[in-house]
């Protein structure tokens, strides 16, 4: 199955009738509304803002912003994570409702960036805390970057299979 | 008027307790005295330093000593003074965020960077780093600690080759 396969739209025919996997029908409403969470950390958040604003417009991709933990599906960590914030964000993630996905956004986040050496009170990367599905590097990221760690979320996402065997 | 002017000034009623280099362009005093000379900078009608620009805190490097220095302006007069307090780690100073409130956080700050003690604060503990952090960070002699609360502090670049 390739992922460009993927668009059920395009396999509708004459007669409005469809069959294809029922995964395919959940992989294609979930990697298709990625709410993320909307809390930034540093300055990957302003960037965050501009890609969620009407220029790069995160909402095309149905990557609209939520402000609970329980009704988001992604979480963008925005930011240098401190250790006084880490237990935060951990506990934060444990409050998502599955399935549940993150980004690590820059590279504060990816691997404690700039202060990798002499940052006492910085996590050397949100991967020490959390599971991290797209790594976005960047410092920060411009927007299109952030687009594009959604983009291949959606590529992932829609290779799973939640209900057969893994792929 | 001039830091040279303003310490003749001062040495007239503190003359045991500060301290005036030639080549320095601050005032050192010691912790004893500081509240009333703090009260009398504030309210002599010659200094009138009513702001209260900035708190900083510095080790000596020697292992002994910690300073701290009050950065002071008068804003209807318009001249600057700097005062340092030198102290051990058994010494403390006094509060003055009483006098400015100004002072409140840079103490709490200073506190929590460089481990000095303020008696008679309204509200004394750290202010950025959490309350179990055990050490002083901008201290010379101050050691990453290899955990906090079981997340593992990575020092060198071998974490990552």
């Amino acid at each position: 199955m390739k992922i460009s396969d993927l668009s059920v739209l395009n396999k509708f025919n004459k007669d409005n009738i469809i069959v294809e996997k029922l995964d395919t029908l959940i992989n294609w409403s979930r990697a298709n509304s990625q709410w993320y969470f909307q809390f930034g950390l540093a300055c990957c958040a302003i960037e965050m803002m501009a890609a969620a604003g009407p220029r790069h417009d995160l909402d095309r991709f149905g990557a609209i912003p939520r402000a609970s933990p329980r009704q988001s599906d992604v979480m963008i960590v925005a930011g240098t994570v401190t250790l006084k914030m880490a237990e935060r964000v951990k506990r934060l993630y444990e409050q998502m409702s599955d399935p549940k996905y993150v980004i690590s956004m820059g590279s504060c986040s990816n691997s404690g960036g700039p202060y990798w050496q002499h940052g006492y009170h910085v996590l050397k990367g949100v991967d020490l805390i959390i599971p991290v599905d797209v790594y976005v590097p960047g410092c920060p990221p411009r927007p299109e970057a952030l687009i594009q760690g959604i983009l291949e979320l959606q590529k992932k996402i829609k290779l799973e299979s939640s209900l057969g065997k893994e792929v | 008027m001039k830091i040279i002017d303003i310490f003749k000034l001062l040495n007239e009623k503190f003359s045991d307790s500060i301290e005036y280099l030639d080549d320095s362009c601050f005032v050192k005093a010691s912790p004893s005295k500081w509240e009333d000379l703090a009260v009398f900078i504030k309210d002599n009608n010659k200094l009138k330093f009513d702001y209260l620009m900035c708190i900083s805190s510095y080790d000596s490097g020697n292992k002994e000593t910690y300073g701290v220095a009050y950065n002071f302006k008068s804003t209807s007069i318009g001249h600057e003074l700097e005062i340092r307090i030198e102290i051990t780690d058994k010494e403390s100073i006094p509060s003055i965020a009483h006098l400015w409130g100004a002072a409140d956080w840079h103490e709490r700050e200073a506190y929590d960077m460089m481990g000095l003690k303020f008696d008679n604060h309204p509200n004394f503990k750290r202010i950025l780093l959490p309350e179990d952090w055990s050490g002083y960070p901008l201290r010379k002699d101050f050691e990453t600690p290899e955990y906090y609360r079981g997340m593992r502090i990575p020092k060198d670049k071998t974490y990552w080759e």
